[in-house]
């Protein structure tokens, strides 16, 4: 079953990555006069393309492209002279950071409301969860961003509005993720820092995560809770408290684990927005940046990144369900 | 669920989408201004929410003296005409493909099977972001970047359906009585999955909306010669504390029309699929 989910990647892979490599051949005109500028002349189009083999065929390019990309080699920058797999790596932890506690934020959300709202199902509160589950998931989160910047920076002035660290607070890059890295080295009033930076974007990105959670949270329970041991189990007289910590929610989050980690790839994805409101260092705002100074060999390797990203989080995700519900056929 | 509750879902969506199709088809004559007239000497008034006459801004003014009214009115044109576009194309792309894979099975099922598999490797959202970066800005190049992030869930939910239909007895029979295949298709099988399509695309035009704005809000969607909420966001975020209506007005648009969307969906995935509900 392992080794048919690993081979059934392979072709999805390949074609990931010429849908990626086939974006600058998307683009209207050659690309290499989309790279070096309008303003670039014939000689310079010629020489470069000759350089980066853009005068062979597509699928000879392809196949230089993916073997570039297996060694993480994605060509330099055009803005920054420097190797992209470099600028990814050095902004992923800020990514990473976001992700991590958005999930957190959004877990910490949606759980509760979801559980308990299978619990009283079709009570007022099975209702009012679902209605403020349907506001979260109608919510642009850009605009929720701007409205917390507004009320929470503006207005009271409680948090800071931009980037991930107070002004001249130095952090030493042990992880590069600055929550961790400044507990490591001690230093309270930095992790304060980092946290007060970090407070209005993950919540800006958990929120329209924790209404899809709540949903799925809501619907496991409710699938668990009808089944024939639940039944039993408070048949035998168990207690409720008994039947819903100890049967219902140790079989109901097997699935709200699996969707939090399928979630987990969208999430990094959505960063690309909430990166740019909050001007948050990462990978999200490196695309924007990219695209914006027309710098294409950065955006599609950011862009690729992104894509296998995803993918192997949803990979992991399969291969753990498997282990943790062996019924589950893949 | 009791019956009522779901007549009141689709009640008030209904009722918010139709808001947004008058707003669109009859701007021109529900704008109070013209949404791109500059007057300068007009900037960044406050909403005037006293009276209602042609000399007052009910919402305020822009950094340039443009209505903002006008222009939110004018800016559900294009949330409307993209979201119905793309619902309309990846569905039909995406549901062709789907009864095909389905309905034939083999080789052909192995190969969109695949496409699709690949298309859902990409986030939604990077896969737009992405198709803009490289296509440029431009009502036809997002059309065509939305379509080509959206068709996918069309074609998976299609496909499981059509599985299941084509075993079923009125099919056979009809095959029976020497159907061809693309008549079975087109006549029979495809309006046997309208219900969960409807569904789908209700829920996906919700999505389409954000995304439209969320692209034009980065810069990737619409030229900003036209007025789209998404842009006016993005204009209105450096005003933020002069003029906070430029941020709150428009963003209230989308997430009023895109709750409506929601809860017309929500509504109907009750009453149409009963399958499809979670409990």
């Amino acid at each position: 079953m392992l080794r048919r989910r690993l081979i059934g990647a392979i072709p999805v892979l390949l074609g990931m990555s010429f849908l990626v490599f086939m974006l600058m051949h998307l683009a209207p005109g050659d690309p290499v006069s989309l790279l070096l500028g309008e303003e670039a002349d014939e000689i310079d189009i010629q020489e470069t393309r000759r350089e980066w083999g853009l005068d062979k065929p597509v699928l000879v390019q392809y196949w230089e492209f993916i073997k570039h990309a297996a060694r993480g080699d994605f060509g330099d920058s055009l803005r920054y002279r420097e190797e992209v797999s470099t600028l990814v790596i050095e902004r992923l932890p800020a990514t990473l950071e976001l992700a991590v506690a958005s999930m957190f934020v959004a877990m910490l959300i949606s759980v509760p409301i979801g559980v308990y709202s299978a619990i009283k199902h079709n009570s007022i509160w099975d209702h009012s969860g679902m209605t403020i589950a349907l506001i979260g998931l109608s919510l642009p989160n850009f605009w929720l961003g701007i409205m917390l910047i507004f009320f929470f920076g503006g207005q009271l002035n409680l948090l800071p509005v931009a980037g991930r660290i107070g002004y001249g607070i130095q952090v030493e890059p042990i992880t590069r993720l600055y929550l961790i890295d400044t507990l490591l080295q001690g230093d309270l009033t930095a992790f304060w820092s980092a946290f007060r930076h970090l407070l209005m974007p993950a919540v800006t990105l958990g929120t329209s995560f924790a209404a899809i959670v709540t949903r799925i949270s809501r619907s496991s329970v409710l699938e668990v809770i009808r089944q024939d041991y639940i039944t039993t189990a408070r048949a035998k007289g168990l207690g409720e408290g008994t039947v819903i910590w100890k049967h219902t929610l140790r079989n109901a989050m097997i699935t709200i684990i699996t969707i939090l980690g399928l979630q987990l790839g969208a999430l990094l994805s959505g960063s690309v927005i909430t990166e740019t409101v909050f001007s948050w260092p990462g990978i999200g705002s490196l695309l924007v940046q990219a695209i914006s100074t027309r710098d294409y060999k950065l955006a599609q390797g950011v862009i690729f990144f992104f894509a296998m990203m995803y993918f192997v989080v949803n990979l992991l995700v399969d291969l753990l369900y498997m282990l943790v519900d062996p019924r589950i056929k893949l | 669920m009791r019956g009522w509750r779901r007549y009141v879902k689709v009640g008030i969506g209904g009722v918010i989408l139709c808001v947004l199709v008058v707003c669109g088809v009859a701007a021109p004559l529900l704008a109070p201004h013209d949404p791109r007239e500059l007057r300068l000497e007009e900037k960044l008034r406050p909403p005037d929410w006293r009276v209602w006459d042609s000399g007052s801004y009910f919402l305020g003014t822009d950094n340039l003296g443009r209505d903002l009214l006008s222009r939110i009115i004018y800016g559900s044109r294009v949330s409307l005409l993209v979201g119905a576009t793309t619902v309309i194309f990846a569905g039909l792309i995406g549901c062709f493909l789907g009864a095909v894979a389905g309905y034939y099975g083999a080789m052909i099922d192995e190969i969109i099977n695949k496409t699709t598999e690949i298309f859902l490797a990409f986030p939604f959202l990077l896969l737009a972001i992405s198709v803009m970066a490289f296509l440029g800005q431009g009502l036809y190049n997002l059309i065509l970047a939305l379509v080509l992030s959206r068709w996918v869930q069309y074609c998976r939910i299609v496909r499981g359906e059509v599985l299941s239909l084509k075993e079923r007895d009125f099919i056979q029979a009809v095959r029976a009585l020497g159907g061809r295949d693309f008549y079975i298709i087109i006549r029979h099988v495809m309006p046997n999955t309208l219900p969960s399509v409807m569904v789908i695309a209700t829920f996906a035009m919700a999505i389409v909306i954000i995304t439209e704005a969320s692209l034009s809000f980065l810069g990737l969607g619409i030229p900003p010669s036209i007025p789209t909420w998404g842009s006016m966001l993005s204009e209105g975020r450096s005003y933020m504390y002069r003029a906070p209506w430029l941020t709150i007005w428009p963003g209230m648009a989308i997430f009023i029309t895109v709750l409506g969307i929601n809860l017309l969906g929500d509504g109907l995935r009750d009453i149409l699929d009963p399958k499809l509900t979670r409990h």
